[in-house]
């Protein structure tokens, strides 16, 4: 067998924010690399590129993963939400707005992953305590020591998607 | 990073995956939640040249009770072992150490039994299925087979398991009223492996002494380690906190821990007296609950 055919490309169908996109990758093509060059979707970044940072992160299914840790071929068939697929046209998410509000940012490299893990986080978790945001983030690394401003910002976006203490 | 090139093939069923593995022998390689398997190939630490993907193969996921045993499909996630009602129920302890591996996307994503059959000497898993006395139900090409916990772990991300066989699930005995289990861990600060971690299940008489003990050890040595002399001795004595602390000491001091970059033999042992008493009073807590 020729390399050629033995690392031969592999269909995907992933459906991405909603939209369904037919694709051939390379199977050792990572999910995050899918997202940003095929796709053009920038906005999941590529942190540590080891499993740690979380700057990847997106939903997969429903479920807040680590894209650099997830080859595209096994989100065949699957639904994948990227930040970019998080606001409702001109309104923000709660979380993002959480974020804008809370001053949760300094850079925002680290922001797209914080982000999408929150709204996993507040979807399964909708009243969580500061330890559960904190054990939820663990896997979100920011280096510009914005932490304490992140919970805040989960915080707001908790009372706000609860409807309780809204205020801005 | 990228992986070294590789072929990919997404199997359909447990017997494909057999059949795939037969075919690409040596240089075919199973593929189950990916957490352990794709950084060592983006590290190049492993580059096989097919991966055998189960994810596709249905039927692998999810917690069930049959008669008195659990049986946890071995593609189930940790986010689904440690929020599992039947698992929370009954083993507080397993709910525990999958509540701990990691962080939140990688319990989403990495699996009960990728992470057994994996066998990383640092891992949360095999520790506590250890204590609880789990089995491993493994298929080839012609047999099944189950392989008792305690004839599993072999080596250094080495398993009783031969090549040509998958794990399929893995059996939890459920154990009699007045039980409890626990686990203790001291995470590494930045890995979140284990430096040191402890399973305990102890069943306890209504009179308050004990009944029988399974103790486990991790991080310190090649795989999972249980203190058989301390279970013997404890067994028929009054569970009181002094017992516990004497019983939490005799387990530490039958492991011979291994040094690394992070902690000495010395520091381990101290700290493994100190887990396996917060383990084994969780687990009497619970038995008398």
């Amino acid at each position: 067998m020729t390399a050629e055919a033995e690392y031969a490309a592999v269909p995907i169908t992933v459906t991405v924010n909603g939209v369904k996109h037919d694709a051939i990758v390379e199977p050792r093509t990572l999910l995050v690399y899918f997202l940003r060059e095929h796709l053009g979707l920038t906005g999941t970044h590529v942190g540590c590129d080891t499993s740690q940072c979380g700057a990847c992160t997106v939903h997969l299914d429903g479920r807040a993963v680590k894209s650099c840790t997830v080859l595209a071929a096994q989100a065949n068939g699957a639904e994948v939400k990227t930040i970019e697929g998080l606001a409702g046209g001109d309104a923000f998410h709660p979380v993002q707005e959480g974020f804008r509000e809370k001053h949760g940012l300094q850079c925002g490299y680290c922001t797209p992953g914080m982000i999408m893990t929150a709204v996993h986080l507040l979807e399964t978790n909708p009243n969580p305590s500061d330890d559960q945001i904190k054990h939820a983030l663990e896997g979100n690394i920011c280096r510009c020591t914005g932490y304490v401003n992140i919970v805040e910002s989960v915080k707001w976006a908790a009372a706000k998607m609860g409807g309780k203490n809204a205020s801005r | 990073m990228l992986p070294a090139s590789f072929g990919y093939v997404a199997a359909r069923s447990v017997e494909e995956a057999l059949e795939l593995m037969v075919k690409h022998g040596e240089d075919g390689k199973l593929l189950a939640g990916g957490h352990s398997l794709i950084p060592a190939m983006k590290l190049r630490l492993q580059s096989p040249r097919t991966l055998i993907d189960l994810g596709t193969v249905p039927g692998l996921r999810g917690v069930r009770q049959d008669g008195a045993e659990l049986i946890i499909g071995a593609l189930t996630v940790h986010a689904d072992v440690a929020s599992s009602e039947l698992v929370r129920k009954h083993f507080p302890g397993l709910a525990e150490a999958a509540s701990v591996i990691g962080d939140l996307q990688v319990r989403n994503r990495g699996t009960l039994g990728g992470s057994v059959a994996h066998a990383d000497p640092a891992a949360d898993l095999p520790v506590i299925l250890t204590a609880l006395n789990a089995s491993f139900a493994v298929r080839s090409p012609t047999a099944s087979r189950i392989i008792a916990v305690d004839d599993f772990f072999t080596d250094f991300y080495t398993t009783a398991m031969n090549s040509n066989e998958i794990l399929t699930e893995i059996h939890v005995p459920i154990p009699p009223a007045g039980t409890g289990s626990a686990y203790a861990k001291l995470p590494h600060p930045a890995s979140g492996y284990i430096v040191v971690s402890a399973g305990a299940l102890i069943t306890r008489q209504a009179s308050g002494t004990c009944a029988s003990a399974r103790i486990a050890m991790g991080g310190l040595g090649s795989g999972p380690i249980r203190a058989v002399a301390t279970e013997i001795e404890l067994h028929g004595k009054p569970l009181t906190p002094q017992m516990i602390a004497a019983a939490a000491a005799k387990a530490a001091q039958e492991t011979d821990p291994v040094e690394d970059s992070y902690a000495d033999a010395v520091y381990k042992q101290h700290v493994a007296t100190v887990y396996a008493r917060k383990a084994i009073e969780k687990a009497v807590e619970r038995a008398a609950a």
